[in-house]
This record gives structure tokens, sequence and C-alpha cells, in this order.
């Protein structure tokens, strides 16, 4: 459909430059997405944060590799040694004399992969369901709607904490635990897109046309949710991994020697004064890594929401 | 028609309230029995006589099911049981002592983060993508950037210990003791709303009626107190609920860190010391907490935005 | 690297002149008169310090840990709750401030000739906090109300060598049955199934501090609550704010008043050391319950005078599941895996405070016992490690077929860095590939038990009584608490040798022998013997150190500043 837009486009701009115009303009309206890239190229906030994004990724996946110290190699000559190039601890050690730096690099791939893939889980779960739920409405929705309610009545952070309780502490299950009650804000807005998105042209002929109700949801429903999917998603995880370091502090985080930046912070937020690197360190990556995402998320927003261009 | 829509709207919420109370019974009910060990397990073994008594003083002789039902009978009479842990304390007692200080603190909180954060938001919002814009908000996210239990010692070692104007820790319920607390318990809660405001004032600010009352020449600041200002608080009207009970649920950090006997720790220490009767009051008792928030929020939104009606539900 | 000790800290209290008579006929009645002997310091002629050096206020804050579970004596099984009971109440017998026993309600006793029966002859001029009169009665009231089955008490396990008292706590028995008779108002017999020689000690716990039965009756459960609990010790219980502050105050009725110079005492709870700490700094607290890991040169060098660490009657080590491979009958595996760790570097860099690295179970200061100490004790490192690098090869393993093992752990961040040393210790030394395995304690408790997929695990003791039998006790066939599935015949048998033996040198050789076999057999890796380390306020002062960890405040008194001539006794 867009294509052929496309086209005709080209041929009205020769010929009616006011007619060129006005069809621009519609098109803009329609193209989505090249509209929304322009609009986030333009958020100056939200590219460096992307940048820093990107190079954070880097640095936290190929670094490791690069330094020269063992994450959980314990340097008996220098424990809790602050930040020296004679050393080769270049952002200090710990109490048992571990390198902070690839610690916290290591640490990062934790803190990001709980937070990617823990949204994940709640997008599967939040996307299918509200998606479902939007779709048929009537008694199905008011039945799964009902449910939503009766979940958000549970104190979540306390089904977190008996989750880690009863199940132990694996690092899959912190993905689950905190993606399965994460699931339910996602649900309520796709629930909400789905039922203005029923109603529009497209979904009323494709019905028209005899294609299967899950189709439409494949096809049609989830592909048109993205937007709201993606912003969401860039919000998540930040608070995903706060929630991961809030599990660290109760002491029901990742096992050691592994490590998440949570963890590490946590370990440092005890000596900050008598051995303030253990903390500055991590902390400096949690926060810059939590700002950025915030960053693009609402740069995000503001590129894909339609409203605020008015 | 309005208030009677709202009267019935009213009933089905609370009467909604009790399938929601007995999914949520028999979840915790059941999750916390799955957590290995029990409540009397230590590193030094009771005797098997000593042990026989305290099964049976407590009932965990019986057989699951009829604890279950057991619990049930009793909770319809509002009764939570003897704590485990606390042996001189009823969990009646110990939420009556606990919830008031969560509250304080949580509703403090959020009567701060209320009052900042549609200021700031506002403020960045009429200064959209200026300097003022950035920095303000880039302060205000500080506080969903920065994990709480590195700000609370933080606050405590700079405020408490090395200038000595506050105490660092305890509760007497004088407000020296309470402001750090709910500082800290607000500094995220500040950026959300901050952020929601911002968002929904542009929104607002840019729609036909505010550039009508404008164009009628009126002075700014009452264009925004009179006409801007309520619908775009909207969305965080809709935002408090749930980030109130989570204000008073979630205080786990800054109860433990500023030593401040709310209710969060006793769950989190209940469900490690396996205190079936206290994590499940807590469990319970906040359940309704929520139920009861959300509901206060939807009435008030419903207050606030007359487009909204609850004939049907 | 020595930790700041307050060795001698002086002492006040007219209890000194009170030579306990014992006309003791068993050899291990303890000799009382042997306490060490406090400083003598600005004592005015009554035996206390001269009031111009005295604070106006005498008010102390301690920090106390968790919150105490219960201020019913025959409930309470924490530490936190003992500190404050202590204050409360007071047993037969009581603790002077260096952790002797002293004569507490009863003046003196005899202990017959077979060690089994113990006569009190009780003080005549005591009363309850309520001003009634206190008697043997009581006493007897008191100890059948803990071992009853209706009471469900757990901390009851400690008067299980009481004649009769397990046939009771079973149901079998009526509680008149236990060993306990009235001779006259004042004078009462405890019996017991055989010889205790920490017996007198275990009086001056929680569990043996009487209770006023009036006051029991009148408010059922809560009787231990502000307002109504009614006690027989130094101090009275004005009010307690369950998470915030337990407040006592100086009882008048008690019967040595005159003496108590603290007024007030509050014990404030706290969940986090590292608040407690600011707590301290921030002058809120006088004193605290410990001090956060990590940080001893930190506050070595900012708080000299307030730091103080002391040995603490525990030992922390490592336990091997010997039902389960690889360690089933393999010691020389065993004995590699204790020798390839540098226990010097885990007290010097990882724990820090003051622990002493440790080559045996028993911790040494306990009573007198001097621990075993196995050959390897005196060896260097390198020494240590060469042997265990030919024993684990010895069993089997090598570079190319390296052991692969678990350290299990609760959760905790001392355990977590323990661990990490010993793995990493183990790995350089030997190649020993070690995962770590942290869980939470009750789950991790129920793994040990279960002895199916534990095979390294944290284990440890603090002693509940000045006796070195609490350590050995664990290792014995079919203790509840022995989660290595240890069995030794001949160690048994030398267990139930001292369980009847009287005479105290005899019995100190038996537990001597039994620690030897226990470590030959090298059931447990050795690390390390507790400190208790914690922050004191210097003007406070009327306290020692003690391996016990028992401070009672009726003793302590706070100074109006940090007077000269104290500072000069302290090192």
């Amino acid at each position: 459909m867009n294509s052929e837009i496309k086209t005709s486009n080209e041929d009205l701009s020769v010929s009616d430059p006011f007619a060129a115009a006005f069809v621009e303009e519609d098109v803009r309206g329609r193209s989505l997405w090249v509209d929304a890239w322009h609009r986030l190229r333009k958020n100056r906030a939200a590219v460096v944060s992307g940048v820093i994004m990107a190079f954070m990724l880097l640095l936290v996946v190929f670094g490791p590799m690069v330094l020269p110290w063992e994450a959980d190699f314990t340097d008996w000559d220098n424990t809790s040694t602050p930040p020296s190039l004679e050393t080769a601890h270049w952002f200090g050690t710990d109490a048992v004399g571990r390198d902070i730096l690839v610690r916290t690099l290591e640490g990062g791939r934790i803190s990001l992969l709980v937070g990617l893939v823990a949204t994940l889980v709640s997008l599967v779960i939040g996307v299918t369901y509200g998606a479902v739920a939007g779709y048929y409405g009537g008694l199905t929705d008011r039945v799964m709607m009902r449910i939503v309610d009766i979940v958000y009545a549970l104190p979540f952070m306390f089904f977190v904490i008996l989750l880690m309780v009863v199940f132990g502490r694996h690092i899959i299950l912190i993905f689950v635990a905190i993606g399965a009650v994460n699931w339910l804000d996602m649900a309520r807005i796709v629930r909400g897109q789905t039922l203005s998105l029923k109603n529009t042209e497209f979904v009323e002929a494709a019905r028209a046309c005899g294609v299967t109700h899950n189709s439409i949801i494949r096809r049609h429903i989830i592909p048109n949710l993205l937007g709201v999917v993606i912003v969401y998603v860039t919000l998540t995880i930040p608070q995903v991994i706060l929630v991961e370091s809030f599990l660290s502090f109760l002491g029901l985080g990742v096992q050691e020697p592994m490590s998440s930046w949570g963890a590490l912070v946590n370990d440092g937020a005890q000596d900050m004064e008598s051995a303030p690197w253990t903390l500055v360190f991590p902390a400096t990556f949690l926060t810059v890594t939590l700002y950025c995402f915030n960053y693009i998320g609402d740069g995000m927003r503001d590129a894909l929401d339609p409203k605020d261009h008015l | 028609m309005r208030q009677e829509g709202l009267l019935r709207h009213a009933t089905t919420r609370l009467l909604g309230l009790v399938p929601t109370l007995l999914i949520l019974i028999t979840i915790a009910f059941f999750l916390i029995r799955m957590a290995p060990g029990g409540p009397f397990d230590g590193e030094k073994v009771l005797p098997p006589e000593i042990r026989a008594n305290l099964d049976a003083n407590y009932h965990l002789d019986e057989p699951l099911l009829q604890q279950y039902f057991r619990y049930l009978g009793q909770i319809i009479t509002g009764d939570f049981g003897p704590s485990f842990q606390y042996k001189d304390w009823t969990v009646n007692e110990l939420i009556a002592q606990g919830f008031p200080v969560s509250a304080t603190i949580g509703g403090l909180a959020m009567l701060l983060a209320f009052v900042l954060g549609t200021l700031i938001g506002t403020l960045a919002a009429l200064r959209q993508n200026s300097a003022v814009d950035y920095s303000v908000m880039g302060v205000a996210m500080l506080g969903i950037s920065i994990p709480n239990f590195v700000v609370a010692p933080l606050l405590i070692l700079v405020v408490a210990v090395y200038a000595g104007w506050l105490p660092a820790g305890g509760w007497d319920w004088s407000w020296q003791r309470m402001v750090l607390p709910v500082i800290t318990l607000a500094l995220p809660v500040i950026a959300y709303i901050a952020r929601l405001t911002r968002g929904s004032m542009i929104e607002v600010l840019h729609s036909n009626y505010i550039r009508t009352a404008r164009a009628k020449g009126l002075p700014e600041l009452l264009v925004i107190r009179r006409h801007a200002l309520k619908p775009a608080i909207l969305p965080v009207i809709s935002y408090m609920g749930p980030a109130t009970a989570a204000l008073i649920t979630g205080s786990v950090v800054i109860e433990r860190i500023y030593s401040i006997p709310g209710l969060g720790s006793y769950f989190v220490q209940g469900a490690l010391n396996r205190d079936y009767t206290l994590v499940m009051g807590v469990v319970v008792f906040y359940g309704v907490v929520i139920v009861v928030l959300n509901f206060i929020v939807d009435l008030l939104y419903a207050w606030l935005n007359p487009r909204i009606r609850y004939d049907v539900t | 690297m020595t930790p700041t000790l307050h060795i001698k800290q002086l002492l006040v209290c007219s209890l000194l002149g009170l030579v306990a008579c014992s006309d003791q006929e068993s050899d291990f009645g303890r000799p009382l008169e042997q306490r060490s002997h406090p400083v003598d310091l600005v004592l005015l002629e009554d035996g206390r310090p001269d009031p111009s050096v005295l604070a106006a206020d005498q008010v102390v804050r301690r920090g106390n840990g968790e919150e105490p579970e219960t201020l019913d004596p025959h409930h309470a099984l924490g530490v936190p709750a003992s500190h404050i009971l202590r204050d409360l109440f007071e047993g037969l017998t009581a603790e002077s401030p260096d952790g002797e026993l002293i004569p507490g309600a009863a003046l003196r006793w005899n202990i017959s000739r077979d060690a089994r029966t113990y006569t009190f002859y009780l003080r005549r001029d005591m009363t309850w906090s309520n001003g009634d009169p206190l008697n043997a009665e009581d006493f007897v009231y008191s100890l059948q109300r803990a071992l009853d089955p209706a009471t469900a008490s757990s901390a009851a396990r400690i008067l299980l060598p009481i004649q009769n008292a397990r046939e009771v706590l079973a149901g079998e028995l009526p509680v008149e049955e236990l060993g306990f008779s009235l001779l006259d108002e004042f004078t009462m017999q405890i019996t017991l199934t055989g010889p205790t020689p920490y017996f007198l000690g275990l009086l001056a716990s929680p569990v043996a501090y009487p209770v006023n039965r009036k006051n029991v009756e009148e408010f059922g459960d809560q009787f231990s609550k502000t307002g109504n609990l009614v006690s027989n010790g130094a101090y009275v219980l004005k009010e307690w704010k369950p998470r915030v502050s337990i407040e006592l105050e100086k009882d008048p009725n008690f019967r040595e008043a005159g003496q108590v110079l603290m007024e007030r005492v509050f014990y404030i709870p706290s969940e986090d050391a590292s608040t407690e700490v600011k707590q301290f700094r921030s002058g809120e607290l006088d004193w605290t319950n410990e001090v956060p890991n990590n940080q001893f040169k930190w506050l070595q060098k900012h708080y000299p005078d307030e730091l103080v660490t002391s040995p603490w009657m525990g030992s922390y080590f490592l336990g091997f599941n010997l039902t389960q491979e690889p360690f089933i009958d393999n010691p020389s595996l065993r004995m590699a895996l204790t020798l390839a760790i540098d226990r010097q570097i885990i007290t010097d860099k990882v724990t820090q405070f003051g622990e002493q690295p440790s080559f045996a179970l028993v911790p040494p200061g306990i009573d007198g016992y001097v621990p075993f100490s196995p050959e390897y004790a005196d060896w260097t490192q390198e020494e240590r490690d060469h042997e265990a690098l030919r024993l684990y090869e010895q069993a089997g393993y090598s570079d190319e077929n390296p052991l692969r093992i678990e350290i299990r752990f609760n959760t905790s961040d001392n355990n977590k860095k323990i661990a990490l040393a010993i793995a990493s210790m183990w790995k350089q030394a030997l190649g020993v590939n070690v995962t770590l395995v942290n869980e939470e304690f009750r789950v991790f408790l129920q793994n040990r038990e279960q002895k199916v997929i534990t095979q390294v695990f944290r284990a440890g003791w603090i002693s509940d009584y000045n006796d070195p039998y609490s350590f050995l006790e664990l290792f014995r066939t079919g203790h509840g608490r022995n989660d290595y599935g240890y069995s030794n015949p001949s160690f048994d048998a030398l267990l139930d040798e001292v369980g009847t033996e009287r005479v105290r040198a005899r019995r100190e050789r038996l537990m001597f022998e039994a620690e030897r076999v226990l470590m030959s057999d090298h059931v447990i890796v050795p690390v390390f013997t507790y400190v208790t380390k914690r922050l004191v306020n210097p003007r406070l002062k009327g306290w020692q150190n003690n391996v016990m960890d028992h401070h009672p405040s009726r003793f302590m008194f706070m100074l109006k500043s940090r007077n000269p001539d104290i500072q000069g006794e302290q090192q």
C-alpha cells in the first residue's frame, strides 16, 4: 500500500507542486517509521544515549576478553587496593583482591541480560494476553481483565521474594520472576491499543475476507502494536535492572562468583567510606545505563507518538 | 445518574475484593509452605520431643489442607493468628504497629513526590527542549537511575554523620527521623511523576482550548493553573494508585537502612524465617490496601475527569 | 595485625567480697576464687567509683542486632533476647563482667559426690520487681514451666540434663516427676541424669530464669509486655516498642540495687550493621552489636579507642559430606583439602578482625581446655601445599583429571568471601574446580541435613555453654546436627565416657582424645575461630571482654569524660 502511494507521489510531484506538497503531508502521516526515525534523530539526548549504550554493549561483551584479569581471580597481594596503574587494577580491587573493572564489565553482562530477558518474558506474556483480550472483547475480555485486576492486587515484590525463597536463586528464575510480575502493564496497554485497532478499516476488511482470528491477531494487530511495545521495552529494561539490584540487596540476587551491577553496587555501598572505588565504578556504569535507556525510551515515545507533533 | 453509577461501581469493586483475596490467600499460603525448611529449623536442632510440642502447638502436625481451611476460618474473623517468630505478639498487633509507620512514610513520600514531580514536569513542559527542560529533568531522572540502597546510606553519611543535622536511624514519630526516609523514598517517584506530567502537559498545552485561552489574553500562569493543570495530571492520578501501593509495600530497603519499624521488613523477615502467619497476614493486608488504594484513585480520577462515567462497568 | 584488645577493664562490684562458699565434693564445681582480679581504681570505701568521675546521666544505649523474638525467658532463643533478659532476670547462678560464674539468686550450693545432685541455698532477701518475695518455690515452678510440653519451649533443649526432662517433654511423665525437690522455703535440689560439669553455667541462661507465677497466670501470653512483666533482675521493663527500642530501668527492689550505677538501658535493634555503626558515630548508640566486615583498617584508623575485638567461643569450619562421593572413604582427599588452605591469608585479608587461624574443632579459651593441635599446624604453608598435592594425586586426581566440587554456604557477605578465598586457594594449590552455591539459610540447613546434594559445606558452631563438649557432641552418631554423616564408634565411646566422668582433668583428657580422633578422620576443615567485634563508647566502663560475649548492664557505668586515670589502665 505504501509503495503505491509513493509512486503516485513521484508522478504528481513533477506536474503539480501544490498537489505534491499536499500528498507528501499525507504520506508522512502514514509512514510512521521513517518519520519516527527522523524525529528520533533530532532528539539529541536519545542519540547520545544510543551511542553510549552501543559503546557500553561492546565494552561489556568484549572488555573481559581483552583485560588481563579473570573475574574470579583473587589477587592476595592487592586486596582492597584503590585504583592504580601500578597494580594494573585500574578500578581497584575488592576485599578478596578481585579486579573491579573486570567484575563491573562481567556484572554488566548479567544486568543487561536480566534486563533484556525479563523484559522479553513480560513482553511475550503481556502482548499475547492483551491482544487476545482486546481482540475478542466481550466476556473473554472481561474475564481476562478481571484476572489482571486480581493479580494487580498481589503485592509484587512480595511475590518475587517468595519465589526466590521457595525455588532458590537460579538466574533463569530471576528472569522469570521479574518478567512474570511485569507483564500486567504491558497487557493493559496492548489491550487498549487492540481495542482501538480492532475497529479500524483494515482489520474489518481482513475479517470480511474470512481471515481467521489467529492470523488477524498475528498479522495485523501485533505488528501494529510495535510502536507501543518498543517504547515500553526501553522503559522496562531499566526498571528490571533496578529490581534485580533490589533482589541483590536482599541477598536474593545472582550467585557468586557471577555478579551484576546491582550486586556490585550493593557490596560497594557497604564500604562507601572505606573503599569508595568499589561503589563508584559499578554505580557509574549502572546509572549511565539507566539514564541512557530512559532517554532512549522517552525519545522513542516522543518520536512514535503521533499526538505529540500537533 | 452519575452518583448512582458511582455507587454501583463502588459495590462491584468491593465485591470483587472477595475473590481477589481468596486467590491471594491461596497462592501465598501454598507458596510459603512450599519453601524448604520450617519456622523451627535452626543451626541448633531441636530434640524430637520439643519439635513435636511446637508442631502441635501451632497445628503444624495437621494435614496441609486442614491447616488451609483452619486459616481461612480464622481469617474471616479478622484474626491473623500469633506470629511464629515474634512469640509475644499476634500478627494483628504487629500489623497495627507497623502499618501506621509504613503508611506515614509512604504517604508523605507520595505527597512530596506529587508536589515536586508535577512542579518539575510543568516547568520542563513550559520550557520544552530548553536548557531548563534538560537540566531539571536530568536531575529528576537521578531518582530512577541510582538504587535507593546507595542513596540512603549516602544521605545518612552526609546529613547525619558528617553534618550532624539529623539522626542516622531509628524511629520515634518525630519529623527529624522522617526527613531522610521520606526523601529517599520519594526520589524515584518524583522522577516518574515529572516525566508523566511533562508528557501530558506538552500535549495539553498544544490543545485548542489552551490556545483559545491564551488567545483571550489570559496570563500564562492563570491558563496553566485554571485550564491546563487538571487535565495534565490525569495520567499522574492513574499512576498514583499502584505507585502509592508500591511505596507503602516496597519500602523494605528504606526500612532496613533507616531502622524503621514498618511492615515491609516484617514481610522479608517473615519469609526468611518461615513465619507463616506473619507472611500471610502482611500479604493479605496489603492485598486489601492495594485494592482500596486503586479504588480511591478511580474515584479521584472520575472526580477530575468529567468525561468518565460509571454507567457501565 | 594485632587487634585492639582492651584487656583488663575495671570492675565495680562489691560482689568481689562475696566469696561464694561451696563445699564442693566433686572436682569440677568451679573454684570461684580463681576469677581474674579487677583493676583497683578510684573506688570509694563502699566499692563504688568516685561519684565525681561519673556522668550525671547514667544511661547506656546498646545496639542489639535483630529484634528479640520474645521477652519470655523460657521461649527466648536468640542472642539479642538473651542480652536483654540477662538484665531483667537473674537465675540461680549469674555471670560477672568477665563471664565467670558468680552466685545469683543462690548464695551457695553443694554438689553431691556422684555429681548428679545440686543443692542450692537461696538468698533470703530477694523480691520480685513488684515487691513480692521470691523463694525456691518460684524457681521450681519456673523450671517446671520451661519443661512443660504445654509451654512448647524450644529453649528447653538446654535443660535436658535434668532428670526426666526428656520424658516430661515427650508428655510421658508429669512435670512433678522432674528432678526438682524443695527442701525448705529457701533450699532446693536439682537432680541430673548424669554428671554435667557445665550445669551451673546453664542455670545462668534465660531458660532457667524464674518467672512470677501470679504474673504469668494473670496475663498469659501477654505477660512479657510493657507494664505486665514482673522480673527479678537488676532492671525492670519500662517500655517495649517493637523494632524501635526496649527501655529498661533500674529496679529499686533488686537486692543489690545500691551497687547498680547504670540507671537506664536502651536496647536498640538494627537489621543493618552499617546503619548501626552510623548511629554510633552520630552519637545515638554507646555500644554496637557488631561492625560491618571489610572495614577493619578504616575503623582502626578512625575509631581506635572505640573498636573492640575479643575472642569468642565459636569456630568456623567447613564440613564434608561423608556419605556421598567424592568424600566417602577418602580421608587422603579430605586431608589434602584441609592442608591446602592458607588460613593466615583468610584471617589477615578476608576476615581481618583478629580471628585466629584454626587447625582443630574447639576454639581456645573454653573453660581452660587446650584444644588438640595436629602436626601440620606447625608446618609452613609451602610444606602443607606440598603434602596436599601428594595426597591429592594419591587420591587419583591430577591436572588432567581435576576434582570438581561445590562449596555450599548460607547467604552472607562473610561466608561468600571466605568461600571465594578457599575456592581460589584450592584451585591455585591443587587445581580443584570449585563451584560456589549460596542458599538462603533454611534451604541450606535442610540440604545439609538431607546429606544428598551437599559436598563441602560451610559449618561452624558458637557454643551454648562454656564447655568443649558442646562442640564435640555434634559429631556423635545420630546427632541432629551431624550433617557430615560421621560415625566412628571409638569417638562415640569416648563421648560416652566424657558423659559420666566426674574428675575434671580426666574429663578434659577424654575430650582431647575425642577431638584428636575426629581431626585425624578429617571430617571438617577448620578455618578460624570467631571474635566479637564492636564499637564501644570509651566513657562506658565496668564491662570486660569475655569468650561468652555476655555483658550484664548492671556492672556498667558511664564516666563524665575519658578519665585519664582509667585511660592509663587500658592497653
